[in-house]
């Protein structure tokens, strides 16, 4: 079930209907729908080249769509781009600020560019510098931060005029777990304290279940769009791991006894069942060989995406930089010939 | 909450706790003042950057007290005897007050060609404002820098034996002003097409050299062999020289034989090209630039 985090009642703060982008051939984005709703965190979930970034530069009037349609915060993003970019704050993959200027002179200069009250700059700055811990650093030229201090910077630039709907593509990207981990305490305690509907695009599974509802997609379709739970839920079953001292016969007395269809997976057998913490007493009671350990897990994103998209997120983008390896191998050798 | 011991997360947490109310600002329909709130703000980050760059203040003057110290001394016995007396560094000073913001404003424009490498350019682009806007401010704030290193040449006039004056030191600024604005909307509307530095550069060096050479900057007009005549009537910067060359020389004590050889002024088909002409050239020339920069810049995604 979906499960937006405020009323029902109130407009959609991005709804997309049948939205195409072809760059020439490359069918990037092949007619994706979805809504989220206002005060929701939506992530988008993906291997790279999936189209999550095409999507969103769609939503942010950074590029027009091939067809379909898509409104922002109420506003069409092909045809009303202002009233989209008003009501938008952005934090792009690659860093956006200017090296040479303080944090205070980019924030500065983002609120100029935005027409924020003049009289009030001063005071909402310090408000977002301190949510992400920069204050002290205001007058510090954006050049000596670390890369996790500039992607709190620009989170914090991109909140310099309140905006309604916060796009964050792959903010978290090339930081370390503890500054990752930092982000999202930030990202969590600005949906709590600021109106904000959240959009955001990662390609860690272990990010997606912050969100209130995420969207997977592979090959520029959006093959499942629920809350993680639910997701998860949705697979069905439970992971069922047991060690025997004879495998092949416990295959083929799971199969006898329980009509289960069990593999050997890194040494032990494996299995999924739809209630694991139930079955795992019945197995005990019944089963007629000797189990010397048993483990239960519940399924995860990663389970998830591999059963919508057949692969692993991993290896979805392995196959992709070893067919970019390929392409460069061949640039660089003068191709095959 | 998080157990990270990240200082920043706790001071983050403790102003949560603390319960500031939230600051709510709203950005208001696109307007005319919005507009040029844009624009200044762009223009006052060319002049911030520019402040920040000392090692760029000095390199940009290189290349003018190259020519003027060494050309101009190294080349004063041969020149001698066509210069009926005049310094030959007094000569082609006026040429240096051109390139000096040529240069300049050159580099002004090349830092769009940087913003759109760092990903600066992104965050202008994506703003509620016109691009016009942007462009415009860039062009501006170009202008200004250059100027700022034009009053550096300005300053060292006595030392070519150009005196202070205030009349001369404002026409002088005026044309730079001028010049380093149609420059700028150049580099810019060449940005535009150029997304790496190092092809700008080579792109701009292609055409700016030829220019500066063929303009007259560092030899009279009258007189030339007419292939170089027809290619320095044709250069835009001829116009640009040939002002500020009358300007300097209205101001300095020469006879009437060098005025003559030195300051001719640029003629088409024996027709004296009048100054208020050449500037409206240089104006025009430059708004026609810009125009053509403001469309690229809102013709791209």
């Amino acid at each position: 079930m979906t499960s937006p985090a405020t009323n029902g009642a109130s407009a959609p703060a991005i709804s997309v209907r049948d939205l195409v982008k072809n760059f020439g051939e490359v069918r990037a984005v092949r007619g994706v729908n979805f809504e989220v709703a206002m005060g929701e965190v939506f992530g988008f979930l993906g291997p790279n080249g999936a189209g999550k970034t095409t999507t969103i530069n769609m939503l942010c009037t950074l590029a027009t769509p091939t067809s379909g349609q898509a409104a922002v915060a109420g506003h069409d993003v092909a045809t009303e781009r202002d009233d989209v970019r008003r009501n938008i704050g952005l934090v792009f993959q690659d860093p956006t600020l200017d090296g040479y200027l303080t944090a205070a002179q980019n924030l500065q200069l983002h609120a100029e560019l935005y027409g924020v009250q003049s009289d009030l700059v001063q005071a909402r700055m310090r408000q977002v510098m301190e949510m992400v811990g920069l204050w002290d650093r205001k007058d510090s030229v954006v050049g000596t931060f670390s890369g996790g201090m500039r992607r709190r910077l620009e989170i914090a630039r991109g909140l310099m005029h309140s905006p309604r709907v916060l796009f964050l593509d792959e903010p978290t990207i090339g930081l370390d777990p503890q500054t990752r981990r930092s982000i999202w305490t930030y990202i969590r305690e600005l949906k709590e304290r600021e109106e904000i509907t959240i959009f955001m695009t990662t390609h860690y599974m272990d990010e997606a279940e912050w969100c209130d509802r995420i969207a997977i997609m592979d090959h520029g379709e959006i093959v499942a769009l629920d809350s993680p739970g639910a997701l998860k839920a949705g697979i069905g079953t439970d992971r069922v791991t047991i060690h025997t001292d004879d495998n092949d016969a416990a295959i083929a007395a799971l199969q006898r006894q329980f009509e289960i269809e069990a593999k050997v997976s890194e040494g032990a057998v494996t299995f999924g069942v739809p209630a694991g913490e139930e079955f795992v007493p019945r197995l005990f009671a019944e089963f007629e060989m000797p189990i010397r350990s048993v483990s239960v897990s519940r399924p995860t994103l990663d389970d998830v995406f591999m059963s919508y998209t057949g692969t692993t997120i991993r290896d979805a983008e392995e196959d992709q930089s070893k067919h970019r390896n390929r392409v460069m191998m061949q640039m660089m050798t003068g191709g095959r010939r | 909450m998080s157990t990270t011991t990240d200082t920043q997360t706790q001071s983050a947490t403790e102003a949560t706790a603390s319960g500031t109310p939230i600051v709510r600002v709203s950005v208001p329909q696109r307007s005319m003042r919005s507009e040029l709130r844009a624009i200044k703000i762009v223009w006052r980050r060319e002049l911030i950057r520019y402040r920040a760059d000392r090692l760029r203040m000095v390199t940009t003057l290189v290349q003018p007290f190259l020519f003027l110290f060494v050309l101009g001394s190294g080349l004063q016995s041969v020149a001698a005897a066509g210069t009926h007396g005049v310094n030959l560094k007094t000569f082609i000073y006026p040429g240096i007050l051109c390139i000096a913001v040529m240069f300049t404003a050159m580099f002004s424009a090349a830092s769009i060609v940087w913003d759109r490498e760092f990903g600066f350019l992104r965050e202008m682009m994506v703003a509620p404002v016109r691009r016009s806007s942007i462009v415009i401010g860039k062009c501006f704030g170009g202008a200004s820098v250059a100027c700022i290193q034009g009053i550096v040449i300005i300053a060292i006039g006595p030392l070519v034996h150009v005196p202070y004056n205030v009349v001369l030191i404002l026409e002088v600024f005026f044309l730079q002003l001028l010049l380093a604005f149609s420059i700028t909307a150049f580099g810019v509307m060449v940005a535009a097409r150029i997304k790496q530095m190092q092809s700008f550069m080579g792109v701009m060096q292609m055409i700016v050299t030829p220019m500066f050479f063929i303009s007259g900057a560092l030899f009279p007009v009258a007189g030339l062999a007419t292939w170089l005549a027809i290619l320095n009537r044709l250069d835009p910067l001829t116009y640009a020289v040939d002002p500020m060359r009358r300007a300097v020389f209205s101001h300095i004590n020469v006879s009437h034989a060098a005025q003559q050889a030195l300051n001719s002024g640029v003629t088409w088909f024996g027709w004296r090209v009048p100054t208020a002409l050449e500037i409206a050239m240089i104006v025009i020339l430059g708004l026609v630039m810009l125009g053509v920069a403001i469309w690229e810049f809102s013709a791209t995604d």
